[in-house]
């Protein structure tokens, strides 16, 4: 029987995104930098700690998205690696009295351990049934964390304070200030890193898996490991971004932590665009504003005006914020010409 | 197409492999108001195939390649068409099982009223089957006519059949 | 042992409600292939509809027909309106449009109807079922109806000629064209009777759980599991998984120390996902054999 006839099609879940357009051109790149850099030297401490917090959203969804536009994996249990590096860095902070920059690399290899762990099981499962037992994984975090057995670490219902941690050398930075260029070196650190992972040899092997998990077993990809190591990266990014989120928010609680989350980090990696990394910052934004602007519209009908927003979004760019990038792209090259 | 009397039977076979093989002959029917007749044209395609009737229970992706072949022309027939469209029939099946189909396929061409139109790479058992050949190449005819005449060919017996 | 007994027929009890969700479930899985994370809300909306009808002196049966033809239109409409340009679009593209319509749905229905608890009454009554004070004729005549829809749809897909075409639709749509089915409009359909079959869900489920907009979601979420855990091919399995996640959740309630009603459900969640890892296709489903 040959190979062609009786291939059982399937829609992707995932539309492949060549290796190259997953991140964005050199110029472009300082542009953002530099806006990053500069805009809170200009702005109010309250929007400097949202930009802290579009950061930090943007890391988590960026580990969705090198877990799903990379290997093709799919997870609404990300709140729950979010909570778990939270209340790692919070911990350690509060009951050791360590370095708040220290917990950080602790909350990420936690994380990742976590992550790996949870990606043994996970092999088994694709598509619908990896998305519910995701799900199941983040709806259980917030009820394991109100525990009584870990009440003495965790603070139960009530939670845990996190201090504020001010510029170091004596800098003549406010706290949300710091925090804010912190989060920003870290963050970038991050993308940075990933970016090399998904051109790596590793990032080949992500995305085999992605487009074709039997083939790349035929070529000698180990699948199996390479798919929990997928889940572990993303886990320990989100992670990461959890112990920032913890320090920015200087509180954590195991309501904080819902499928409420899981489910805004998954529709940032929609809008940001599947398999786009610098989308993620876009997708961020997304979940961080657009809520806001809903409730400015109308108090009554958030909901339904985010549903709207949402439908417009998918039905005007269904690749999100890359498809937008790639249009930008082509009229400046047309400019150009000119 | 469907509504002009054109059955295609794809490449590949598109056999609903998860459905009876009774349920494959009755899709074949779906667009057709006569209901009434399509229980005698089912048994009718079990004469013409009477592996079929053998397993008329089992899930269609069970069957074997060339059963399946034999499935997807007569889920075709079950449209009563006028016209059938066959791509690559032998495609992936055993020497002899081509053999056993196309003996099938003029039987049914003849008794079924239905124009077979056959596109197959197998030159020498098209051409043993069909009244009228074309040759195309790249995408062109370069010869057509009378089926003996184009297998006397010089030419075409030299690129096509190999002697 | 009585209390193991006593605790199976309360768990049966609850589990007619999953049942009937995860009905809907699988209907609306055949038909497109995704878990549609609206449905809950599409659910609930009906079952006010029906409320809302009631209140304007429809009798209850009346109101009962009137909702599931209204759910079936409106089904069929969201399909087309907001469904059929996503077709070509990725799997997770359509996944955010399933949330964006939850929160529309909800939204507006805490607005038209607000959010605080409403009664809704039953057409069965509410006194014990058979002497038993585990399970009331409410449940019963829950049981008794998804049982019968579930009969249904059993004919409806084996023996209809509009069944087999919206199966072979589901299966493999290049196919079906082929044979001159209209696969966009198979998928209306099935969108239609989703919904339709979830109003019915929700207007059982509604006297027990109260109506307010939220009342879905937790039930949606044990109805994906049941689904999951019968087999999303099979509306047998499914309900079958309904009734034996209620009684297991609340087995794992009773005898497990310290599982207080808030870790009921990822433990339930956990035991499903186990059973999965062992047999992927679930308990009742086929499984999908992929050749490359």
């Amino acid at each position: 029987m040959s190979a062609a006839e009786e291939i059982v099609t399937e829609a992707p879940a995932v539309e492949a995104v060549p290796k190259r357009a997953m991140t964005l051109g050199y110029g472009t790149s300082l542009a953002v930098l530099a806006a990053l850099i500069i805009i809170p030297l200009f702005v109010k401490n309250f929007i400097i700690f949202q930009m802290t917090m579009l950061l930090i959203y943007a890391l988590a969804v960026m580990a969705l998205n090198i877990l799903t536009g990379g290997s093709g994996q799919f997870s609404l249990g990300q709140s729950a690696f979010y909570a778990v590096g939270a209340y790692t860095s919070a911990i350690l902070m509060e009951h050791a009295g360590m370095n708040y920059a220290l917990t950080l690399p602790i909350a990420g290899i936690i994380c990742f351990g976590f992550g790996f762990l949870f990606g043994q099981p996970a092999l088994r499962l694709s598509g619908v049934y990896l998305a519910l037992a995701t799900f199941a994984l983040a709806t259980a975090m917030p009820q394991l964390l109100k525990l009584g057995y870990f009440e003495h670490w965790t603070g139960g219902v009530q939670g845990l304070v996190v201090t504020k941690p001010d510029a170091p050398f004596g800098l003549p930075l406010s706290q949300d200030m710091w925090l804010y260029y912190f989060t920003l070196a870290v963050s970038i650190a991050i993308y940075l890193a990933s970016v090399n992972l998904l051109r790596s040899r590793s990032g080949r092997a992500f995305m085999a898996i992605r487009d074709n998990e039997i083939a790349a077993s035929a070529m000698g990809v180990d699948v199996a490991l390479y798919k929990t190591l997928a889940f572990g990266v993303s886990a320990g990014i989100t992670g990461v971004a959890g112990g920032l989120g913890a320090i920015a928010v200087q509180f954590v609680a195991p309501d904080g932590y819902t499928i409420q989350l899981a489910i805004s980090l998954f529709l940032g990696m929609v809008v940001g665009g599947v398999g786009w990394l610098p989308g993620s910052i876009v997708g961020s934004a997304f979940i961080i504003f657009v809520p806001n602007i809903a409730e400015g519209i109308s108090k009554g009908l958030s909901g339904a005006v985010f549903g709207v927003l949402l439908f417009l979004v998918i039905f005007l760019v269904p690749h999100g914020a890359r498809q937008v990038a790639i249009v930008a792209q082509q009229l400046a090259a047309k400019l150009k010409k000119n | 197409m469907v509504r002009l009397g054109i059955a295609h039977v794809p490449q590949g076979r598109g056999t609903f492999t998860n459905m009876t093989v009774e349920e494959n002959l009755q899709l074949g029917a779906i667009s057709r108001s006569d209901t009434k007749a399509i229980g005698s044209d089912i048994e009718r395609m079990y004469e013409h195939f009477p592996v079929l009737k053998q397993r008329y229970t089992q899930q269609a992706g069970t069957l074997s390649g060339g059963e399946q072949q034999m499935l997807a022309v007569a889920r075709a027939l079950m449209l009563r068409p006028r016209l059938m469209l066959l791509d690559e029939p032998s495609f992936g099946l055993a020497p002899l099982i081509v053999r056993d189909l196309f003996r099938i396929l003029g039987k049914i061409n003849r008794e079924e009223k239905v124009t077979i139109l056959v596109v197959e790479q197998n030159a020498q058992l098209a051409l043993e089957l069909a009244d009228q050949a074309y040759v195309i190449e790249t995408g062109r005819i370069v010869m057509s006519g009378n089926a003996k005449d184009i297998a006397n060919n010089e030419d075409v017996r030299k690129s096509y059949l190999g002697y | 042992m009585e209390l193991f007994a006593n605790q199976v027929l309360a768990g049966i009890a609850t589990g007619a409600i999953y049942a009937c969700m995860a009905l809907a479930v699988v209907m609306i899985y055949q038909a497109i292939d995704h878990l549609n994370f609206a449905q809950g809300e599409m659910a609930m909306f009906s079952t006010f509809v029906s409320w809302q009808l009631m209140q304007w002196g429809v009798p209850y049966w009346g109101a009962f027909v009137l909702t599931v033809a209204f759910s079936f239109a409106a089904g069929i409409v969201i399909e087309r309106l907001l469904f059929k340009p996503l077709a070509k679009a990725p799997i997770l593209t359509n996944v955010a449009g399933f949330i964006a319509l939850y929160a529309i749905i909800n939204s507006v229905a805490g607005l038209i109807w607000d959010f605080t608890i409403k009664q809704y009454p039953t057409p069965f009554g509410s006194s014990p079922f058979l002497g038993s004070q585990l399970i009331s004729t409410h449940q019963a005549g829950m049981i008794g109806i998804t049982l019968l829809m579930l009969l249904l749809l059993f004919f409806f897909f084996r023996f209809t000629r509009v069944g087999l075409a919206m199966r072979a639709a589901a299966s493999l749509p290049e196919s079906a064209r082929l044979v001159g089915i209209n696969t966009s409009w198979m998928i209306a359909l099935g969108w239609g009777m989703a919904s339709a079959i979830g109003s019915i869900a929700g207007m059982m489920i509604a006297p027990v759980v109260f109506l307010e907009p939220n009342m879905m979601l937790g039930v949606l979420i044990y109805g994906f599991a049941a689904a999951v855990l019968g087999g999303l091919t099979s509306p047998f399995g499914a309900v079958m998984g309904g009734f034996l996640v209620g009684i297991f959740e609340n087995l794992v309630g009773t005898y497990i120390p310290g599982v207080g009603n808030e870790l009921k459900l990822p433990i339930a969640l956990a035991l499903i996902i186990v059973v999965l890892v062992v047999k992927p296709a679930g308990l009742f489903g086929r499984a999908i054999v992929k050749r490359v």
